[in-house]
């Protein structure tokens, strides 16, 4: 049974970690999942597991995961936005579990950002 | 929303919005009484009466991305398509509190799905806000509150991946053993 008492084992690994690492710096990346009644009732919640288990994994440091409310196109949810600093912010749309994935590796490790996922390629698409 | 834990992560999310503090859930399962009850209390901003009166008309919302708000009505449909029903409270300034009831054995309730996944992507997405979980079954009973892991890790964010996934380990293996090997 887990118990808080290995809590404060975990709280000392942190502390280190946290100290390591420092403040986020401008090469951080932002993953922004919408987590409103609409990202939510498309799959929203898989999504973000997926992303934050995916940065967890890859020891992806300089990514940071977050929610965010609707951002307004209910219909694309489960909706992911990235941010790069001095780039323009990439929205991609229907992002399951696999694409979330998916993202990751290609857009954030790679540098190459999924065009078929994207927003504005569903919008001419369809 | 194909689970009620989904429903929460929504209502809840309501709570966050409104500025709480403290977001208390409650999810109480009583076969003998043939009942679910699931609560969701804040003490965020609350709302007015005139708010409170339209909260479950779909075309309500605080929004301005857009002109429709479902979380409360799909949270009332779910609970009144099982005889169920949902209530809601609320106070300015001191919180809302909204329960919905169902049917539990009733063939169209949702099942309850991924709590422990509802109650890290909450705290994750609010870790200075306070979340309590009481979850029971027929009696048997467990309570997770943030208050002593924050104390606990002495300032370390409770969103770290490590923390959460340590706090997701710890809140499946005691719904398990609640559950006793039921499903709710």
């Amino acid at each position: 049974m887990k118990t808080l008492e290995e809590l404060q084992a975990i709280r000392e690994r942190m502390k280190a970690k946290v100290n390591n690492r420092g403040v986020a710096d401008a090469s951080d990346f932002r993953i922004v999942v919408g987590m409103a009644t609409c990202g939510i009732a498309a799959g929203a919640r898989n999504t973000l597991a997926a992303l934050t288990a995916e940065v967890e994994e890859k020891h992806l440091d300089n990514v940071i995961v977050s929610q965010t409310g609707c951002i307004g196109i209910c219909r694309f949810e489960p909706v992911v936005e990235v941010f790069e600093p001095g780039k323009e912010k990439v929205t991609y749309v229907h992002v399951d579990a696999e694409r979330a994935r998916q993202i990751v590796a290609s857009h954030i490790m790679n540098g190459n950002p999924i065009n078929e996922y994207t927003y504005s390629y569903a919008v001419k698409e369809n | 929303m194909t689970e009620l834990a989904l429903h929460i992560l929504d209502i809840a999310n309501n709570s966050t919005r409104a500025n709480a503090t403290e977001i208390k859930i409650s999810v109480v399962a009583d076969s003998r009484e043939d009942l679910l009850t699931i609560s969701v209390a804040d003490n965020g901003c609350g709302m007015s009466e005139e708010l409170l009166a339209r909260v479950t008309d779909p075309f309500a919302t605080t929004r301005t991305t857009r002109k429709v708000g479902l979380g409360i009505p799909l949270f009332k449909q779910a609970a009144e398509s099982t005889g169920g029903a949902l209530t809601i409270t609320s106070k300015v300034g001191v919180g809302t509190t909204t329960t919905a009831t169902f049917t539990l054995s009733h063939i169209d309730r949702v099942p309850m799905g991924d709590l422990t996944a509802t109650m890290t992507t909450l705290i994750g997405g609010a870790p200075e806000t306070d979340f309590v979980l009481h979850y029971e079954v027929d009696g048997r009973a467990y309570e997770f509150d943030t208050s002593p892991v924050r104390e606990i890790m002495e300032g370390i964010p409770l969103s770290e991946p490590e923390v959460l996934g340590y706090i997701g380990e710890m809140i499946a293996e005691n719904i398990e053993n609640i559950n006793g090997g039921i499903i709710i």
